[in-house]
């Protein structure tokens, strides 16, 4: 069923975490699913609350030399043709959490009640018969894009990554991820844009 | 009644909120709908088009509706969610009767309607007609704000009819028929794409508007600059040009110096204010001495900071100005909001593409809500109930003598005021929660236990309603046909996609048995929601909101039609103002001068620092509906107190320590979180929950006086360390 001759995707995922405004509705969207019902595949990551409202979405990266399928002990993680990683095939799957762990980016999960890994799988379902997988549908702010390439590059002024280095490895991947342009500081703090000379004069201990 | 009928702990237990985390049978159940519904998100001012997938007469999921111009498929998890709210465990399906130390008993619809007709009628005749009052809702669609506005004239025949969004837009519709002799923004969301500089005052677009964050950031992607005035540095604020974190309360001062800054360095539109505004040279006055210096002492934004502002608006070739209830929710509103409109009237800039102005309205349909008669004010087609020439019109099209409608009745919070002194002895409450959402919860509460019959109409056991005497099963937005007007203007099809469950009726079924019990049947002969609309488009034809040219079918066949729309063969008009043709008989705009004053809460040393309260992404309003949503809640379930690090540090409080808040009201105790995207010396409090948590306990009952919106955005409190607090 993998092997089959999938269209070649004129699309691409881009994750712009910039844009990213943390309202989740790429979990709420993802967990409606009729594949995983009620489990959203997609985490957001609050970075530290107390010092920046950042938020960013994690979908999986769909890696071109993926950590999890090499170190499952089952072969049960496959890729397509097309470079979407799938969730484990339920017959192999032991698990055993081994994707979990080896995984750079947190995306596999062995969900309780399952014993299976499931992770996203770019919406196979909907990206096959030419629809947007749902997160990036979705997605108030389009901090996750799903498209061509060539309209990125035209209409976004930050750039697409794919290539990530941990360590000693490095990876590329099927996802980009848009690099914050520099006009976006990550943490802000309020006192920094208040007038501190009167606020002062209100409020000695400041 | 008096108290509740039993323990707010059974009431809770019976009632809820429960937390529904499941579709209709679970995510077990099969998901193959047996028709696919396209309509309209309930949860905020943008209306953003969604499809509803039906089961056996059960929404059980939802689609993206693509082809939906506005937001192209975008939601936010609350459209996502939204379907979770039928099929709810807590769901009202038969009326109740309130039976003291038993609870809520279920009766049938004989027996209620004959409860509240004969209650109406007792009270009317022992105490005169206004001795009842309404209060509605703007989550309604079109025809339901009509008809009740309607109804409370012509079957109550009471003048007290108001409605929650004078908790929400009323400063800005005050504003906009000031100044443009219309209320409604000035350009459709497409305008926003095309501009170069966009500011924004008063809004948290990303977690109140979410899809107007693809807007803005759409036009920064081709380059414009975005400015943001809010005292919180907010997820669309983090990302901006320029940010200018004012003290609350003090917008206005903020914009005289813009005002000010523009005079002064030439940087206006001469020719257009000569050719299409009047009082430029009022106005211009007012702000003489609005020097940033003098702006800095008072917004605590720096002077260089302001002047960068004004260069930038000065100098900008495209620029809009949008604006939400941070700037409106003060005893200055209208103020706050007239300064806005100077500056954009100074740049000439509107009226053009890419090149306006709006309010981001709140409710699911705070703009059609606010048009055609729901407020103490107002007649259909935004026409004024103390205008002769208005009454007789509306009159006409209603069938009655126009010496038979009542006058101008009390605002939303007035009505309340006048509940607790006595004068007012009977209510009928529809989509309004005010035990949550009026500002002074204890006031509200002694209030509603005060009247002598309360009649409710929800589809939940919101915490106003546990007060009733009789409650009414309604309809959900998803239970009837009508229509809506979005933020943008545009009016959209809510289409039905399951009937009411149980016993509850739809809605404007529930006014036309009542209206038919008072005697006044043969003024509401409508079979359909369409039949509602229709006498709508009458109503409000010749009028600043004109929808006579707005048939169902035109709606669905262009997805929307901007009013005014005054022809069945008119296209629409989603941009206002071209030409600099404005909405007043001469057709000019007005400068109003805005002088700066300071808000009703006054801060000393006993209430040192400034709360101001708003919203989160997961919930809604009072949170009837949200509060039950699991996935919400799970993400926001409770309150808190935003506060800066400073200021935590100066009383020694950490992140999550439950503390005690107390304003010249009441005190709450919530868990902080302590974060530096806030000023110093303001905290904040999100409104959507009850009881003892509720940020409406701190808030006080002064209103604008041209708005009567209540104060939520600033009042004086003190923090202290539950150990150390004062009784």
């Amino acid at each position: 069923m993998l092997e089959n001759n999938s269209p070649v995707p004129e699309n691409d995922f881009f994750i712009d975490p910039q844009r990213c405004i943390g309202c989740k509705a790429c979990e709420a969207a993802c967990s409606e699913c009729a594949t995983h019902r009620g489990v959203p595949m997609i985490h957001l990551d609050f970075f530290d609350r107390g010092e920046t409202v950042k938020t960013s979405p994690m979908v999986c990266m769909h890696c071109d030399d993926p950590s999890c399928a090499a170190v499952c002990p089952a072969d049960a993680i496959k890729r397509t043709p097309d470079g979407v990683v799938q969730s484990s095939l339920n017959p192999r799957c032991i698990g055993c959490s081994n994707c979990e762990i080896a995984c750079p980016f947190g995306v596999p999960n062995i969900f309780d009640g399952s014993a299976q890994m499931l992770k996203c799988d770019m919406c196979y379902d909907r990206t096959s018969v030419g629809l947007k997988p749902m997160c990036a549908n979705v997605c108030p702010s389009q901090a996750l894009y799903f498209g061509p390439k060539e309209w990125i590059a035209k209409n976004r002024k930050n750039k697409p990554n794919n290539k990530f280095q941990f360590g000693e490895q490095l990876l590329t991947t099927k996802v980009h991820l848009m690099v914050d342009d520099d006009r976006v500081p990550v943490n802000l703090d309020a006192m920094d844009f208040i007038s501190t000379g009167e606020v002062g004069a209100r409020e000695p201990w400041l | 009644m008096a108290e509740l009928p039993i323990s707010k702990e059974k009431i809770e237990e019976l009632f809820g909120p429960h937390l529904n985390f499941e579709p209709p049978g679970g995510w077990k159940a099969p998901v193959e709908p047996d028709a696919k519904v396209k309509t309209h998100c309930c949860f905020c001012g943008q209306g953003c088009g969604i499809i509803l997938n039906v089961k056996d007469n059960k929404v059980v999921g939802f689609d993206p509706w693509d082809e939906f111009p506005f937001n192209e498929g975008k939601l936010c998890p609350k459209g996502i969610k939204r379907y979770m709210q039928g099929s709810h465990p807590d769901r009202l399906m038969t009326p109740l009767k309130n039976r003291p130390g038993v609870g809520y008993e279920p009766i049938g619809w004989e027996e209620a309607y004959e409860k509240v007709v004969s209650a109406i009628q007792r009270i009317q005749k022992e105490h005169g007609k206004d001795a009842f009052a309404l209060l509605s809702g703007v989550s309604l669609t079109n025809e339901k704000s009509y008809l009740i506005g309607k109804f409370a004239r012509v079957a109550l025949q009471t003048a007290n009819l108001d409605y929650n969004g004078r908790l929400c837009m009323v400063s800005a519709g005050m504003g906009n028929k000031k100044a443009f002799g219309v209320d409604r923004a000035a350009n459709s969301w497409a305008d926003i794409l095309e501009t170069d500089l966009l500011l924004v005052a008063g809004s948290n677009v990303s977690e109140c508007a979410p899809i107007t964050t693809d807007y803005i950031w759409k036009a920064r992607d081709r380059g414009a600059k975005l400015i943001i005035v809010d005292p919180r540095i907010t997820p669309i604020a983090r990302t901006a040009d320029l940010i200018l974190p004012v003290r609350p309360g003090t917008d206005s001062a903020l914009f005289d110096s813009i005002l000010h800054l523009m005079i002064k360095a030439g940087k206006i539109d001469r020719k257009f204010i000569d050719e299409h505004t009047l009082g430029f040279d009022e106005a211009a006055k007012a702000v003489e001495g609005c020097t940033p210096e003098w702006a800095e002492k008072i917004t605590g934004v720096p002077a260089a900071a302001i002047v960068k502002a004004a260069t930038w608006w000065g100098d900008a070739k495209k620029s809009m100005l949008l604006h939400a209830r941070g700037i409106e929710h003060h005893t200055k509103g209208v103020d706050n909001v007239l300064s806005c409109i100077n500056i954009v009237l100074a740049s000439g800039r509107i009226g053009r593409p890419g090149c306006g102005y709006g309010t981001i309205t709140g409710q699911g349909n705070g703009q059609g809500g606010r048009e055609h008669g729901h407020k103490c004010d107002q007649l259909p087609g935004n026409r004024d109930i103390t205008n002769p020439e208005h009454r007789k019109f509306v009159a006409n099209v209603w069938g009655i003598d126009e010496k038979d409608m009542p006058g101008k009745g009390l605002s939303a919070q007035e009505i309340m005021n006048e509940i607790h002194v006595g004068t007012i002895k009977g209510l009928l409450l529809i989509c309004f929660n005010p035990a949550v959402s009026l500002p002074d919860t204890r006031f509200t509460e002694e209030a509603l236990k005060k009247l002598d019959f309360f009649v409710c109409i929800d589809f939940f056991m919101s915490e106003s309603a546990r007060f009733a005497d009789v409650i009414l099963p309604g309809s959900l937005h998803e239970e009837d046909e009508g229509t809506a007007t979005t933020a943008e203007g545009r009016v959209v099809r809510i289409k039905k996609a399951v009937e009411p469950p149980g016993e509850a009726k739809v809605d404007w079924h529930i006014f036309l048995e009542l209206a038919k019990r008072l005697g006044k049947e043969k003024h509401f002969q409508y079979s359909s929601a369409e039949d509602i609309f229709n006498e709508l488009r009458v109503a409000s034809k010749g009028s600043t909101v004109d929808y006579y040219g707005i048939t169902y079918e035109k709606i669905e066949k262009n997805m929307g039609i901007f009013w005014p729309c005054p022809t069945l063969d008119h296209p629409g008009t989603p941009r206002l103002f071209e030409g600099g043709k404005f909405a007043h008989p001469d057709g000019k705009a007005r400068f109003i001068p805005v002088t700066y004053r300071p808000s009703a809460d006054e801060i000393n040393d006993d209430y040192p620092i400034y709360l101001t309260t708003g919203r989160v992404i997961f919930q809604y309003l009072s949170g009837t509906q949200t509060r039950r949503i699991g996935f919400l809640t799970k993400e926001c379930p409770e309150p808190y107190l935003e506060i800066h690090p400073k200021l935590a540090e100066k009383y020694g409080i950490v992140e999550g320590e439950l503390v005690r808040i107390t304003s010249r009201r009441d005190s709450i105790d919530l868990k902080t979180k302590v974060v530096r995207t806030i000023r110093p010396d303001t905290v904040f409090i999100p409104y959507h929950w009850p009881d003892k948590k509720s940020a409406n306990r701190l808030t006080q009952r002064a209103l604008d006086p041209l708005s009567k919106i209540p104060e939520f955005k600033f009042s004086a409190v003190r923090i202290e360390k539950i150990e150390n607090a004062r009784k």
